[in-house]
């Protein structure tokens, strides 16, 4: 258990290849950030769980107001903390790669815009989710009567059904027909001349 | 949510009744355990057998319940065959209490949350997994809606025999909450795996079925939400399975025709996998645009990515171009200084090595394959026999055509990714849902993204508010009108002064360059580029009247700049036709004087010396035409080399200087210069995109008078990709108003497309109605540069594909053929809008049917909580009074109803499963046979005292009081 290549397998690499929308060199590159993570005693990469903290250090989750919910909804800990193994890591890397599925995309999407984990969008969900997309700062917050206008607003669209959540394929209707949705993560033209 | 609860609890008894019927094929190991379990439950069972028996047939009349028969039928075939396959003496054992759990699944709904914990505990044991995702075992109710729905559709389609493919079907259509029914279903196959070859062939069948569903499956896993770890379990377990039958499928002769399909196709697979990864590998700057992408948000990265996409159809342009017209004339053809066209003029010599001359591309530049007129008419060049001016001409239109297959195959692509998005009706929660850009990786970025989201909700709030509120509206109108007059005008006097430059310099010209400053000989290209500089700045300013939101705002923007740059285009090229007019003229007087010249050549020559062979003059003293061609190559390369440097120049000065100044002089300033009057510059997409559009206009216009242009094209590409991406990085600043790239995705294709309509036109009418000129390029000596394409046909072609040719361009054909397109189009046209409307009808209907869906369920569950509250009172009030009640069985039947009735009634006011209190209230009802009231939906079950059903809810008691009185 040596260099990178030997340590995953090329079994193993190719599973993942056939699993997730990530190519070999991207599978490769997430192995390398990943055991980065670990500290110098930890050596077999593919067991490790990596507490939150240390996934919250990564640059391109550092800035993202979902950060955390990311990492709990990824998380297969029984423990509920956020930490992340490889395979996990893979699973956050390949939902929020160009070429994922729009089902895969609004799943996650979905289980981490409700961040009490019930099953549906609720007001304080969607609270919660206003609250992270403006930022903590008091001046760039809604104000409570907006915020209400807001919610009401959006479940007024949005739920089909009247029970004043919105649950999952109502989610993934709003989300599929939405243009900005190909994302997150993803690209606008591609390199195909 | 009362209305999924309800669903769901019938949902999931279909799904234990599943697991009834399938878990007699076992686990080994975890049959003792799960065995003790349905003993006790088996003991439940027992004691309400009677009455199960009874209501059967009153059952099937229930909706939902229409299937349980087909079920438990299953679940027989089911159990019979493990009875056939476990050998020994726990199958017997085994079958009796399942028999009957199966019968009694019914009463089932009493237990159901214990067996939901024991699938669950099974399910840890099983799968060794132990690690369910966190909240994935919170049921989404959405995923069991669904899940009810297919269940529900398939069993009243499928025959019992077909159960496999049905669960098959379930896992890939539910996947979501797949995770019980993924259990069941290998256990399934697992039973299926006994012994291949002693299968039937309507067995071999239903094995193969599997095995192709095994294959989908595999497929179909990547792209389901569920944790790796478990993927790669079923991966392995489906591989297993298919590796292991699919040899034994086919037999005799078949099978080796079969494991060689089969390794082929793995062997296949494996090579399109490495060919993708090879693929992406050979993307290049990927690291860049993605550093960028983290710092500024996908909006300036998507510049960087259409840089990119430019560079790549210019590269193949460039190759076009480079290996079928520049590399065999170069190696090919007459090599320089051997024909007149091929050498500089006598006059020119002396001054065509300056750097000056050839940075003007005159000199050797000018006569060298980077231009038109270098290229000789010959046929056919070296040992190859290569047809350079058929060559020259195919690439000519291969490259228009080429550029016009990409823009259009790339907007059709992306109008099948964003075309979905037509209306505006989920315009808040779009802003909620996918407002977040999840490429940002800078904290500052990302504060200014929460800014702009926070103005965007406030802003939609507004609009929401008072969308018919306008305070002056006249005002406004007044100043919009204001600013497009003097949009106007600037467009006009933008165009006026490229005229009169461009006829200025035609004077000079004509007075020849040399006896000119730098300015003068440069005025056109400078005054163009100096115009489509501080223009845009002019609008920006004049749109500052006309107080349109940003978004709005920014495509008048990127309009007025897009007609600026149009207008200045068509003027230089109507410039361009006065003087190529200019320049025919010239050479029809030059054509007279040669011939004048020759005559006279030829007489002096005879006349001093009648028997010395025939004169040899040098090529550079040859008279020679102007040869307008490569003059408007010249042109054109003229102008992308000084578009090139002024984008450049700016680029230093305007960004990288700025910032340097900014930065130091900050130390000694009087005023905060970073954050306050001249700051950083942010990078501007919208111009930077309409400056490679405009660019890759001229390169499309000029590349057949200029073979050269697609490589300089390339080279600027090259360059900018890099200096910008340093420039980016190294001096601007995240933009104050982040927007998302995707959405004006298709605008700029637009654009690109209209572009290169535009563009081709003139070049193709130059090709179509001016001759070419008589002593330069590869057409002359013809009419029209396309009679090249006669020539080959008649020459190099059989007589007979001519006459075809001829027969197939003939007017009476092609007019019907172009009428047959327009039909079709039409046709199409007409379809997708039919299938729009359709789509719309659809989402009306769900809609509707979803609301009425919603309020049937309001209503019953009222009711039923109704019934409940009268059943309590009557129960107090009737207990006394009830001594003999009508029957047992009716006890017995009211009891369940009881259950039932509160079980629901209890699941619509939480929304979840509460199994303890499901079981108090159950046991607060005595089992003295109260008068209890149904819901509307299981009155009709024909017991003795009661009419089929109760409309109201005030009715049983009614009924029921007279049938009390009679005893």
């Amino acid at each position: 258990m040596g260099t990178t290549a030997s340590q995953l397998g090329k079994d193993l690499l190719s599973e993942y290849q056939e699993l997730t929308f990530l190519t070999k060199q991207e599978i490769l590159l997430a192995y390398k950030r990943f055991s980065e993570l670990l500290s110098k005693d930890e050596k077999y990469v593919l067991n490790e769980r990596v507490p939150m903290d240390r996934i919250l250090t990564l640059p391109e989750l550092k800035s993202n107001p979902f950060r955390k919910r990311i990492c709990y909804v990824l998380s297969t800990s029984d423990s509920t903390n956020g930490s992340l193994t490889f395979e996990d890591f893979l699973d956050l890397l390949t939902a929020f790669s160009d070429s994922a599925t729009m089902e895969i995309k609004s799943h996650y999407a979905f289980c981490i815009f409700d961040f009490d984990d019930d099953g549906t969008l609720d007001c304080g969900d969607l609270e919660k989710l206003v609250n992270c997309l403006t930022g903590e700062t008091d001046e760039t917050k809604l104000t409570a009567e907006e915020m209400r206008q807001l919610i009401s607003n959006i479940l007024e669209e949005s739920d089909i059904d009247k029970d004043g959540t919105v649950n999952l394929s109502e989610f993934q209707h709003v989300i599929s027909r939405s243009p900005d949705f190909v994302s997150p993560g993803s690209t606008f033209i591609k390199w195909i001349p | 949510m009362p209305q999924d609860s309800l669903i769901t609890s019938e949902n999931d008894i279909d799904l234990v009744l599943e697991f009834e019927g399938d878990d007699s094929s076992y686990q080994k190991e975890h049959r003792r355990q799960r065995h003790r379990e349905k003993r006790v439950d088996g003991d439940i069972v027992r004691r309400k057998r009677g009455n199960e028996r009874r209501k059967g047939a009153s059952r099937a009349e229930e909706g939902e319940s229409q299937t349980r028969p087909e079920r438990i039928d299953r679940g027989r075939r089911k159990r019979t065959r493990s009875h056939q396959d476990t050998k020994g003496s726990e199958g017997d054992e085994e079958v009796q209490p399942k028999i009957q759990s199966g019968r009694a699944a019914k009463t089932r709904k009493h237990t159901k949350n214990e067996k939901t914990r024991k699938k669950e505990e099974e399910e840890k044991a099983e799968k060794g997994e132990g690690k369910e995702r966190h909240g994935k075992r919170k049921k989404t109710s959405a995923s069991k809606k669904e899940r009810e729905e297919v269940g529900g559709k398939h069993t009243m389609k499928e025959k019992a025999q077909e159960v496999k493919r049905k669960k098959h079907k379930r896992v890939v259509e539910t996947s979501p909450e797949p995770s019980e029914e993924d259990d069941i279903d290998e256990e399934v196959d697992e039973e299926e795996e006994v012994r291949p070859e002693s299968l039937s062939s309507e067995e071999l069948e239903k094995l193969k079925e599997a095995v192709d569903e095994r294959k989908k499956l595999i497929q179909a896993l990547r792209g389901k939400p569920w944790p790796i770890k478990k993927k790669c379990v079923i991966l392995r377990e489906s591989q297993e399975f298919v590796e292991k039958y699919e040899g034994a499928l086919g037999k005799g002769k078949g099978r080796k025709l079969y494991a060689y399909k089969v390794l082929m196709s793995k062997k296949w697979m494996k090579f399109q996998r490495d060919f993708e990864n090879f693929k992406t590998a050979c993307i290049p700057w990927e690291m860049k645009i993605k550093e960028i992408e983290s710092h500024f948000g996908s909006s300036v990265a998507s510049y960087f990515i259409f840089l990119r996409w430019m560079y790549g159809i210019n590269m193949i342009l460039f190759c076009l171009t480079f290996g079928l017209v520049m590399v065999p004339e170069a190696l090919m053809g007459r090599p320089y200084g051997t024909i007149p066209r091929k050498t500089v003029p006598r006059a020119e010599a002396t001054s065509a090595m300056d750097f000056a001359v050839l940075w003007d591309f005159g000199g050797y530049a000018q006569y060298s394959v980077l231009f038109y007129g270098y290229y000789n008419n010959q046929r056919a060049v070296g040992w190859l026999k290569f047809r350079m001016p058929l060559s020259y001409f195919l690439v000519g239109v291969g490259t228009v055509a080429y550029s016009y297959m990409v823009v259009i195959r790339t907007m059709a692509r992306n109008a099948n990714e964003s075309g979905v998005g037509d209306d505006n009706s989920f315009n808040f929660n779009w802003r909620m849902f996918t407002s977040w850009d999840y490429l940002i990786g800078n904290p500052e970025t990302a504060d200014n993204k929460f800014a702009s989201i926070t103005t965007s909700f406030k802003e939609a709030i507004l609009e929401e508010q008072e969308s018919q509120k306008d305070d002056n509206i006249h005002l406004t109108r007044f100043l919009r009108v204001l600013a497009n007059f003097l949009v106007l005008c600037c467009l006009a006097g933008s165009g006026y002064l490229i005229y009169f430059v461009v006829r200025r310099s035609q004077k000079f010209a004509l007075d020849g360059l040399e006896n000119h400053t730098w300015w003068e000989r440069n005025e056109v290209n400078m005054v163009m580029s100096l115009l489509g500089m501080f223009c845009p700045m002019l609008f920006d300013v004049i749109s500052a009247l006309e107080n349109y939101h940003p978004r709005v705002a920014l495509q008048w923007q990127l309009g007025r700049i897009f007609a600026l740059f149009l207008g200045n285009l068509y003027t230089f090229i109507i410039a361009l036709m006065d003087e190529i007019n200019l320049k025919r003229e010239e050479e029809n007087i030059i054509k007279f004087n040669i011939t004048v010249w020759e005559a006279s050549l030829f007489n002096g020559t005879v006349s001093v010396n009648s028997t010395a062979p025939p004169v040899t003059i040098e090529p550079a003293d040859v008279p020679r035409g102007p040869c307008w061609e490569t003059m408007v190559g010249q042109e054109f390369v003229r102008l992308i080399i000084s578009d090139t440097m002024t984008t450049y120049i700016t680029l230093l000065i305007g960004d990288f200087l700025r910032a340097v100044l900014v930065r130091f002089l900050n130390y000694c300033w009087c005023w905060d210069l970073e954050a306050g009057f001249p700051s950083y510059s942010e990078f501007d997409v919208s111009g930077n995109v309409l400056g490679l559009i405009f660019n890759q206009g001229m390169i499309w216009m000029g590349a057949f008078y200029a073979p050269c242009l697609p490589a300089l094209n390339v080279l600027r590409l090259h360059v900018s990709m890099y200096l910008q991406c340093w420039a980016v990085m190294c001096c601007n600043v995240p933009q104050e108003r982040v927007f998302k790239a995707s959405g004006s995705n298709n605008f700029y294709m637009a654009m690109l497309l209209v572009i290169l309509f535009l563009s081709t036109l003139p070049a193709i009418y130059t090709i179509v109605t001016i001759p070419p000129s008589f002593d330069c390029g590869p057409f002359s000596g013809k009419q029209r540069m396309f009679d090249v394409i006669q020539e080959t046909l008649e020459s190099d072609f059989p007589a007979w594909f001519g006459k075809v040719f001829s027969y197939a361009s003939n007017p009476g054909l092609v007019l019907p053929f172009m009428l047959l397109m327009v039909l079709a189009i039409y046709y199409l046209q007409s379809t997708s809008k039919s299938y729009k409307e359709a789509n719309m009808e659809l989402k009306k209907k769900l809609q509707t049917q979803n609301e009425e869906n919603k309020k049937k369920n309001k209503l019953a569950a009222l009711k039923a909580q109704m019934d409940l509250e009268e059943a309590r009172k009557g129960s107090s009030r009737t207990a006394q009074q009830q001594k003999n009640s009508p029957s047992l069985q009716d006890q017995e039947t009211d009891e369940e109803e009881d259950h039932r009735n509160s079980q629901r009634l209890h699941r619509s006011k939480n929304g979840r499963n509460t199994p303890h209190s499901v079981r108090e209230q159950g046991g607060q009802f005595p089992t003295s046979g109260a008068p209890v009231a149904r819901p509307n939906r299981h009155g009709n079950q024909g017991t003795p005292g009661y009419p089929p059903s109760f409309p109201q809810q005030s009715e049983p008691r009614m009924h029921r009081l007279p049938s009390l009185q009679r005893h």
